[in-house]
């Protein structure tokens, strides 16, 4: 559906881009960095500044530092996105993590505490594959009712351990904060963690199945796919991601709180829709939702940099969000 | 016979909330016109938020601004009517939320970007333009605003809040249920393509259904504002409870089936449910699991039957 354009370059180009929706992403990502550096001249090339480096690292290692549990939970959008569904249960489900690691910690050791935290992901997201895979419950819904439902868990929980004080796990600290050659340790659980996802949806069948049930479900269900099982590894998978993204997270703001990550949920959604997942299913890309998260930070930065009030950043984030993926919309033809 | 089958569903809505009503007498003996004035009055921004949910809901898309465009309607009220008349400010107010909504509508069909994303993002703008109407929670609204919905009219057992929410929805959605846009609407939602080119104007009908939706917000923002005695640019928890009502009343995700009275039933249902669990005496926070545990049932139970019917 190239409708943007009768003009055979133009159409060509957007075929192009279409094809390699990175090109523009990247280049978009690259224009908000100059953008950045043109309004705070040095802070991302500190030799302009009259200091050292050509890139500075600080600036980068924060970057990445806040996008990564931003990137993490955005995959579980792009894998749910990929069967027509969404995630909505990603955020409550990254703080109840953080918050029952927190309390857990201290007595009961880090590593009780940890698998208990996951283990809270995968029954949500159990519970959720069990509503979209079995009964068939439209997913923006019933991904909305369990986090309701955790929401309610959570606080009847806080009552029950308020005096229990919380303990922040060193390793998880260090992943949070801690820095090797001026990059945040965080990478060291994201970029295997990229990798794996990145490998799941390119060369196995589990990838394959995603893409097939979100192009057609019929026929992928025709073709012998027991769609049920699909969903219930696919919701369990994404309220593991989800409880990881909130362990990270909560290393890395040490302060954990009933919304600790809430507020993540609706930007993982932008950036799996900026990096050019179709909420429609069937097509999607992980690495094109780790720009999409690296451009919402950059915004972010641009946006605090401002100083503008916050309701007019608030909304600005919005428009923005809004023009980007019009404009993709635009560029590849495709929705 | 037809008539009964075709509205099944609204039907044991109703019965449904009757049992409630009646389970709630039987807790607390003195449950009587005082407490149904109470929660009518607490139900009116849900209700509000939920009709307009419904409407796009059935021309096949879904808002997720709505509680972020209640927020900049109950602001504006309250901005407006510390400084001018109240009724001219109400009509704006109106004027406004309708605006918003068309503008949500005609992004949607201008940019072809999906709904839920083109609301998502004006989820952003909007919450962001309430909070540069008023930063903190301010402004005043006219006494007669509150007092129009509290206590009874005509009857000393007719809540004023049931009457404005059944006189507000009849008047916007009934005379257009059986006129043609009421019926391109319909047929949108069910099939874009065939309402295309049976010469219904797809983009027309949108935007005009997100208009609507946008009207409902500024109803739900004045009785917000109403409520308060002032403007608050902090979004509700309006949009979860009314895509939950919204499919509870039968509206189906996707478009092209169910009405309004259902979802406005169902509003009735979940806020009587919260009533019934605080007379019980049951922790408020426990409160939250059982609303999110029934939502969550009552939408599974719902979408086996419809699977079941479809089969047959």
């Amino acid at each position: 559906m190239s409708n943007v354009t009768s003009d055979p370059v133009f159409t060509r180009a957007g075929r192009h881009l279409a094809q390699n929706p990175m090109i523009p992403l990247v280049v978009f990502l690259l224009v908000l960095v100059a953008a950045l550096e043109i309004m705070r001249p040095g802070i991302v090339t500190p030799f302009r500044a009259g200091r050292d480096g050509i890139i500075s690292t600080f600036w980068l290692g924060n970057l990445i530092k806040f996008a990564i549990p931003l990137a993490m939970l955005a995959a579980c959008q792009v894998l749910t996105m990929l069967t027509a569904g969404i995630d909505l249960s990603v955020g409550i489900i990254a703080t109840v993590a953080a918050f029952v690691c927190a309390t857990l910690a201290g007595s009961l050791g880090t590593t009780p505490a940890v698998l208990i935290a996951l283990l809270c992901g995968v029954t949500t997201g159990l519970v959720n594959g069990f509503g979209v895979g079995i009964v068939r419950v439209h997913p923006l819904i019933m991904t909305l009712g369990t986090g309701l439902i955790a929401t309610g868990c959570l606080q009847v929980y806080q009552r029950l351990v308020i005096n229990a004080g919380t303990e922040i796990p060193t390793f998880l600290s260090w992943l949070g904060t801690g820095r090797t050659l001026g990059m945040p340790n965080g990478l060291f659980v994201f970029i295997p963690f990229a990798a794996f996802i990145l490998w799941l949806m390119r060369h196995t069948g589990f990838g394959r199945l995603l893409f097939a049930l979100g192009s057609n479900e019929n026929a992928a269900r025709l073709s012998g796919v027991r769609g049920w099982q699909v969903y219930l590894a696919l919701y369990a998978l994404s309220g593991l991601i989800a409880a990881v993204a909130g362990l990270l997270y909560l290393g890395m703001i040490r302060q954990p709180s009933l919304s600790l990550a809430n507020p993540l949920l609706l930007p993982s959604a932008a950036a799996a829709v900026i990096g050019g997942t179709s909420i429609f299913g069937g097509r999607g890309s992980y690495a094109g939702a780790i720009v999409g998260a690296l451009i919402l930070r950059v915004l972010d930065t641009m946006l605090t940099l401002l100083q503008m009030p916050e309701g007019a950043r608030t909304a600005l984030f919005g428009l923005i969000i809004l023009a980007v993926t019009a404009l993709y919309v635009r560029i590849t033809g495709s929705r | 016979m037809t008539l009964i089958r075709n509205n099944a569903w609204v039907i044991s809505l109703a019965l449904l909330l009757a049992v409630l009503l009646a389970i709630t007498k039987a807790i607390q003996p003195g449950f009587g016109a005082p407490g149904l004035e109470s929660l009518a009055r607490a139900a009116l921004p849900f209700a509000f938020a939920t009709a307009g949910m419904a409407i796009v809901v059935i021309v096949g898309g879904i808002d997720l601004s709505v509680a972020s465009m209640m927020a900049v309607c109950a602001v504006t009220a309250a901005v407006l009517m510390e400084r001018m008349a109240g009724i001219p400010a109400l009509l704006i107010v109106l004027v406004v939320g309708a605006a918003m909504g068309a503008i949500n509508g005609a992004l949607i069909v201008l940019t072809k970007v999906p709904d839920i994303v083109v609301t998502l993002a004006m989820l952003f703008v909007w919450e962001g333009v309430a909070l540069l109407i008023l930063s903190t929670p301010g402004g005043a609204t006219a006494d007669w605003l509150e007092a129009a919905i509290r206590g009874f009219f005509l009857f000393s057992w007719l809540p004023k809040a049931l009457l404005i929410i059944a006189i507000v929805t009849a008047l916007i959605w009934a005379p257009l249920r059986g006129t043609k846009l009421g019926l391109s609407i319909y047929a949108v939602g069910s099939d874009e393509r065939a309402a295309f080119r049976s010469g219904v104007s797809v983009g027309r009908t949108r935007v005009i259904a997100y208009a609507l939706c946008g009207l409902f917000c500024a109803f739900g923002g004045l009785s917000l504002a109403a409520l308060t005695g002032i403007g608050e640019p902090v979004p509700g928890p309006y949009l979860l409870a009314a895509v939950a009502a919204v499919v509870l009343g039968g509206v189906v995700l996707g478009g092209g089936k169910g009405g309004l009275l259902g979802p406005v039933i169902a509003v009735f249902i979940l806020r009587i449910i919260r009533t019934i669990l605080t007379l019980m005496a049951v922790d408020p926070n426990v409160t939250t699991i059982v609303e999110g545990v029934i939502m969550v049932g009552v939408v599974m139970l719902g979408t086996a039957l419809t699977m079941k019917g479809a089969q047959r």
